[in-house]
């Protein structure tokens, strides 16, 4: 039952983006063009930032970290 | 303040002299030592308004306008595309184009005017000129029509949808009936007289329906005299020149109806526009007017009239009358009032937003009304002043050139009037009435606690329900068909680019199972539509709230 509900949530919110993007409205080559062009671009997206996003992260991670801790050895020489 | 109409046996008094006395009772502030019967200036609370004016504009969530942008965005670029497949005949083309000899000269057809047409509006084409074969009642029937190819044709199945309940119809107070025994003066009258006229006023069409007929229109407003036009478009177009002219000003509300702004560009008078029933802006126009005069010579206008309906059949917002009422007496301008989806809807007996608001009607210079509404018929009338009307007479361009109404129309719009005002010896004109307000308050009540947002005055029998997003317009009309209720939708032209919506006209004629009906599908739909944008809904159980605080105090 549970699959039920979460089948047809997922065919309501199907239906709310038909709804927008006047998918709805288009002969169905019209719509095969505009879901393969939104399915192209999005899988380009999470490519782009499966790839990119995380090597930019960790270098900032990188960046940060050695900020700090220059500042640390810093005050402790001070304090000493 | 005591009901004005008293129903005595089931026979109506006539109640005008029993106002006066009301009036006279009460004690009227009495000005310059003169009591005028009707009027109710300076009456002892002081305030312009005796009853509360709630209207409701509600603003959707911004996300709703993103959304919408992005829906018409959508379907523009593929608009375009298709454009470019139609031009370099990757497809085929529909509309209308020059013959091929015909491709050297100045083009008939500019393709671009029509985009919308050609790319938005023709998908959900559909949704609009449906045919009916029976009478535009509380329920209809449709003709079942079916598109081969995506709505440039259609062709019909053959069958009929029955029993559709019809939520467009502008049937406010049901006399839009086949019941034999309400049409028995009709069927005689058309007996007798046929059914052309053949002939405008000024000539031989002048019958003596017709002089009963504004008599009794002239009766039924409480003015001097009245006339009346075989249609109530033309009655606009064509009256407006005829009163106002080169040298004259024309301030017009922002959403007047077309046949209002075509009279006013015919007269050749020069136009200004006031915001959609703001005072304030209405105001500002009047003194600047005045101050300033005409554009060059700077002469005073000849004359300044200010054009507004009693009821704005896309808002459902019903006009500010004792305002402007008072801002027409302080600056000496005149006022034309359009009452065709007001008159026989609102006031405590049908007699339009003159009698919502208790005013006189000697306050409003020129009266003007459609058959086609209320009264179940076709047809216009200018009512007014003696003097008003006679000028009329010889000078409208539809008195002069137009066919004037046929003969069983005619009687339906006097056996219509006779029974609102109960010269027929019931109570069914007033019982109408006061359905259509019962109607007309549940219906909004119950659209506002389910969460739509709604637009318009609380008593205003037109409901626009607003829709936003151009793919829900079809949408909606389109299962609302499938659970067999007739809706009409309206989209950009009509409207503002985002506002579109769906416009209900609640009528008398309609029972409390058809509305219910009508809700519980429109409930569904919100659901599954995600209509339900409102910020403000009321709960739909405030007892049950009561109830656990009347717990929590034990």
């Amino acid at each position: 039952m549970d699959i039920k509900s979460t089948k047809s949530y997922l065919y309501w919110l199907y239906c709310q983006f038909e709804l927008i993007t006047c998918s709805y409205l288009m002969e169905p080559w019209e719509k095969l063009l505009f879901y393969t062009f939104n399915i192209t671009m999005l899988a380009t997206a999470l490519y782009t930032a499966y790839v990119f996003v995380s090597a930019h992260l960790c270098s900032a991670f990188q960046f940060f970290l050695h900020l700090f801790g220059n500042q640390h050895e810093n005050t402790v020489s001070v304090v000493k | 303040m005591a009901n004005p109409s008293a129903v005595c046996n089931g026979h109506l008094h006539h109640h005008h002299h029993q106002k006066q006395n009301n009036l006279l009772k009460s004690g009227i502030y009495k000005k310059n030592g003169i009591t005028k019967g009707m009027k109710k200036n300076g009456v002892s609370n002081g305030t312009l308004y005796k009853k509360t004016f709630i209207e409701h504009f509600e603003q959707a969530p911004m996300y709703v306008a993103v959304l919408t942008f992005l829906g018409f965005g959508v379907g523009t670029i593929f608009g375009y595309l298709r454009d470019f497949m139609r031009a370099w005949g990757l497809e085929k083309r529909n509309i209308a184009a020059e013959r091929e000899e015909q491709k050297d000269f100045v083009p008939l057809y500019q393709d671009f005017e029509n985009f919308y047409t050609r790319n938005l509006y023709m998908r959900i084409r559909d949704n609009w000129n449906r045919p009916i074969c029976s009478v535009p009642g509380p329920q209809f029937d449709l003709m079942e029509r079916v598109t081969d190819d995506y709505n440039w044709t259609f062709r019909f199945t053959g069958r009929t949808i029955k029993n559709v309940i019809n939520m467009g119809s502008y049937n406010y107070l049901g006399f839009a009936e086949t019941d034999v025994n309400a049409l028995k003066t009709v069927t005689i009258e058309l007996q007798k007289y046929g059914t052309g006229v053949c002939s405008t006023r000024q000539e031989m069409g002048t019958l003596d329906k017709h002089v009963e007929l504004e008599k009794l229109v002239a009766k039924f407003l409480g003015v001097e005299d009245a006339m009346v036009f075989g249609m109530g478009f033309a009655t606009n177009s064509m009256n407006i020149p005829a009163l106002v002219g080169k040298g004259c000003l024309i301030l017009s509300d922002e959403l007047n109806h077309t046949s209002l702004v075509l009279g006013a560009r015919l007269s050749g008078a020069t136009i200004r526009i006031f915001k959609h029933n703001n005072m304030q802006s209405l105001e500002t126009l009047l003194r600047d007017a005045i101050i300033y005069g005409q554009p060059r010579s700077r002469r005073a206008w000849r004359k300044i009239i200010i054009l507004v309906e009693g009821i704005y059949s896309m808002e459902g917002s019903i006009v500010r009358l004792p305002e402007l009422v008072s801002l027409k007496k302080k600056y000496k301008a005149y006022l034309y009032l359009d009452e065709a989806h007001s008159i026989g809807a609102v006031g405590a007996t049908g007699r339009g937003v003159v009698e919502y608001f208790d005013m006189s009607p000697d306050d409003v210079d020129v009266l003007m009304g459609t058959f086609t509404k209320s009264f179940g018929a076709a047809g216009g009338y200018i009512a007014g002043k003696k003097d008003l009307v006679d000028f009329l007479r010889t000078h409208s361009h539809s008195a002069v050139y137009a066919t004037s109404m046929c003969p069983p129309v005619a009687e339906q719009i006097i056996r219509a009037m006779k029974c609102l005002m109960g010269l027929d010896g019931t109570t069914q004109g007033l019982q109408r009435v006061r359905q259509l307000a019962k109607n007309t308050r549940y219906f909004r009540r119950r659209l506002h606690e389910m969460g739509f947002i709604i637009y318009g005055n609380d008593d205003s029998p037109v409901v626009p329900l607003l829709l936003y997003m151009p793919g829900k317009i079809g949408a909606f009309a389109r299962r609302m068909l499938e659970k067999n209720i007739g809706v009409v939708v309206v989209g950009f032209p009509a409207t503002p680019i985002t506002e579109s919506r769906a416009r209900f006209c609640v009528s008398a004629a309609h029972t409390r199972e058809m509305l219910d009906t009508v809700l519980n599908a429109l409930d569904e739909l919100g659901d599954f539509l995600h209509l339900k944008y409102s910020r403000y809904s009321k709960s739909s159980h405030p007892e049950l709230y009561e109830e656990t605080r009347l717990e929590l105090e034990d």
